[in-house]
């Protein structure tokens, strides 16, 4: 069972205006698994995701489901529904109606309609909405109709284009569990788009990383975050400190003008390579027992912890720590093989990884950020007013 | 909500100011008007007061059927022709909807009056249509002075005024909806039926209306394509006032006309308004 592949991508080519969409991705889900295409936006994630729903034909390649092709298989004919972006709720239609189309369109008879939405509408908590309008909804109670009427008819797939991102931070915390209880409730196969990878670290049972319409890399969560294959995957997935190094020798690398000794082998002798440090992993230790030493140049309070970067050698590195140090210390480092992580030089190499750009940029895109927030704030009040009043 | 509240009394002085030269408009315009049509239709020629204009109204029944018989089939066949127009407008690329837009408006760059002149000619006993049938060695056909050629003139005229709010409504249609209608299962003519047609109502409701209205109260259309021969409300209101300075009739006819108009406006807005009704 666990093996069963329920859909398989074989070189699929997308282009539009000359520009590669997708080159040559090649993807096979599992059934019953919950898979998440992560990436940043203009990856092709969601483009490879309205192949899988038919919504797109592929220039070049094979779309396989269930054993069979289905290249030319119409989106109203697959057996794969799709929770989209902004929810496409129809808005003429009640919730009841919304949850009831697809039975409807299969002219299901109206008893058989009346019980399956309302076991719908009680698997989203939102039992006693039927009558109501969609455009009276908050965005939370939107998604959770959208997911009744996508779960309506019995999909053996179910693919979600960014269902959470319009939601606020706290909402959506809280649908990540209700999407993933869901999912093993019903045992069907959810394929997740997101460009949130904190999103994707906590769902998923196996995250696909993309990059300019190529698959960079597939494994576990634990797999992409302990072990990246590139530069991008490890800067994409959690903060990453990326240096320039060589290989020694198996187990010994040489990084920051000091040698360490590592985990990884395998490489031939003098091979330069990337070295990615996670800001959690490395120690703040007085500077006379230090591997390397370095001046803090800036600090940010994050609540459990002190994002400090310090720089050394002209490399800005990213850590986290608990105890707070002065802007102008000179601290040292120290860092456990088992910290260190080697990756083959890529296409990606020295283009991330390092902190020296972080400065009052990222600070103001964070105001924006936040201020869109604002007005979503709004919504979960409703929401949480509506909830408990339903209660 | 808050902020609202509080500066309503504030601005209630200034607001008065910028409403009164509307206001003022209305009054002039619209109410007044209004109530000089209402008195005459209710009085005589010597300002006597009297249901005389009212009870006479029944001897124009046929005058009053074939104008409601004539801009409702008019209106019907241009939705007929506006609906899928429109629908395969949006289908096209973003600069055809410009150029089509421009097509459909061109006609009403010029006036009325010209373009039925024009349509006289066309149709004409010696017009093109008849000398290329000719040409053709068949007999010519009655064109103007039908009923056919007035609800044509209709047509033709007010066409774009039923095209351009079906294609608003549904050029704004989210194209996202379609792909959810697919992705639950219906194809093409189920996309059409339950979730294109419902959601461009209001864009019909209001080319109905905006073709059904001069429709009916037209008498220019009818006159010249009609060769005089086929008198709708609008000709016969216009008799009263230029030919025998019956102001009186004119204005209780003009009033018949207003309350059919009213009616239909009531029917559609109920119509469109359906699903709130039932909902709210």
């Amino acid at each position: 069972m666990e093996n069963n592949i329920i859909i398989e991508l074989k070189n699929i080519s997308v282009s539009f205006d000359g520009e590669k969409i997708l080159d040559s991705i090649d993807l096979y889900i599992r059934d019953k698994e919950f898979v998440t295409l992560l990436g940043p936006s203009g990856c092709g994630k969601t483009t490879t995701l309205r192949i899988i729903g038919g919504f797109l034909q592929p220039e070049g390649g094979e779309v396989i489901f269930d054993g069979k092709k289905i290249n030319g298989v119409p989106a109203y004919k697959r057996q794969v529904n799709t929770i989209f972006q902004r929810y496409a709720l129809f808005p003429h239609l009640n919730v009841f109606d919304n949850v009831a189309f697809g039975l409807k369109v299969r002219k299901v008879p109206k008893n058989v309609i009346a019980d399956k939405v309302a076991e719908m509408l009680e698997l989203v908590n939102l039992k006693g909405f039927d009558k109501r309008k969609v455009s009276s909804l908050s965005g939370g109670q939107q998604q959770r109709v959208a997911i009744a009427r996508a779960l309506a008819i019995d999909p053996k797939v179910l693919l979600l284009d960014e269902p959470l991102a319009a939601l606020d931070l706290k909402l959506r915390k809280d649908m990540q569990n209700e999407l993933k209880n869901i999912q093993q409730k019903l045992g069907i196969t959810f394929i997740y788009v997101t460009h949130d990878q904190e999103e994707a670290l906590s769902m998923s049972d196996t995250i696909v990383v993309m990059d300019s319409g190529k698959i960079q890399q597939i494994g576990s969560p634990t797999d992409v975050y302990n072990e990246p294959k590139n530069a991008f995957v490890a800067d994409f997935i959690g903060e990453s400190n990326i240096l320039d190094g060589v290989m020694l020798r198996d187990k010994f690398v040489r990084f920051a003008g000091a040698d360490f000794v590592c985990v990884d082998s395998g490489y031939s002798t003098n091979e330069n390579v990337d070295v990615v440090i996670r800001p959690e992993d490395v120690d703040v230790v007085s500077p006379e027992k230090a591997m390397l030493r370095g001046d803090v140049t800036n600090v940010t309070f994050k609540g459990v912890y002190y994002e400090i970067i310090v720089d050394i050698k002209g490399f800005k590195w990213m850590i986290q720590t608990t105890r707070f140090y002065e802007v102008g210390q000179t601290i040292g480092l120290s860092i456990e093989p088992n910290a260190i992580h080697i990756m083959k030089k890529s296409e990606y190499s020295g283009k991330f990884g390092d902190y020296s750009s972080f400065s009052e940029e990222y600070d103001t895109l964070d105001v924006n950020t936040e201020e869109e927030e604002d007005t979503e704030t709004q919504k979960i009040d409703d929401e949480t007013e509506e909830g408990l009043s339903v209660e | 909500m808050n902020k609202r509240t509080h500066s309503a009394p504030r601005r209630r002085g200034l607001s008065f100011l910028l409403d009164a030269p509307y206001v003022l408009w209305s009054a002039l315009f619209i109410v007044i008007p209004l109530v000089i049509v209402v008195f005459y239709s209710f009085t005589d020629a010597e300002d006597n007061f009297t249901f005389e204009n009212i009870s006479a109204i029944s001897n124009y029944g046929t005058t009053i059927r074939i104008s409601i018989e004539y801009s409702v089939i008019a209106t019907l066949i241009t939705l007929v022709i506006s609906y899928p127009f429109a629908y395969f407008m949006t289908k096209t690329s973003a600069n055809a909807q410009r150029t089509q837009m421009l097509l459909v408006m061109l006609p009403m760059w010029m006036n009325l009056l010209i373009r039925t002149y024009a349509w006289m000619n066309i149709l004409e006993k010696n017009g093109i249509i008849n000398r290329f049938i000719m040409l053709l060695g068949g007999d010519p056909l009655k064109l103007l002075g039908t009923p056919a050629a007035v609800i044509f003139g209709m047509v033709y005229n007010y066409l774009p005024y039923m095209i351009l709010p079906i294609y608003t409504v549904m050029s704004k249609l989210d194209p996202s909806l379609l792909d959810a209608a697919s992705d639950l299962g219906s194809n093409a003519f189920q996309r059409i039926l339950r979730v294109i047609f419902p959601l461009s109502v209001p864009g019909v409701v209001s080319g109905v209306a905006m073709v059904f209205v001069p429709s009916i109260s037209t008498f220019y259309i009818s006159q010249k394509l009609g060769s005089g021969k086929i008198l709708l409300i609008g000709d016969t209101v216009e008799r009263f006032i230029k030919t025998s300075y019956n102001y009186n009739m004119g204005a209780a006819l003009s009033l018949l006309l207003m309350v059919i108009i009213l009616v239909c406006m009531f029917v559609m807005n109920r119509f469109s308004s359906d699903d709130e009704e039932i909902v709210v």
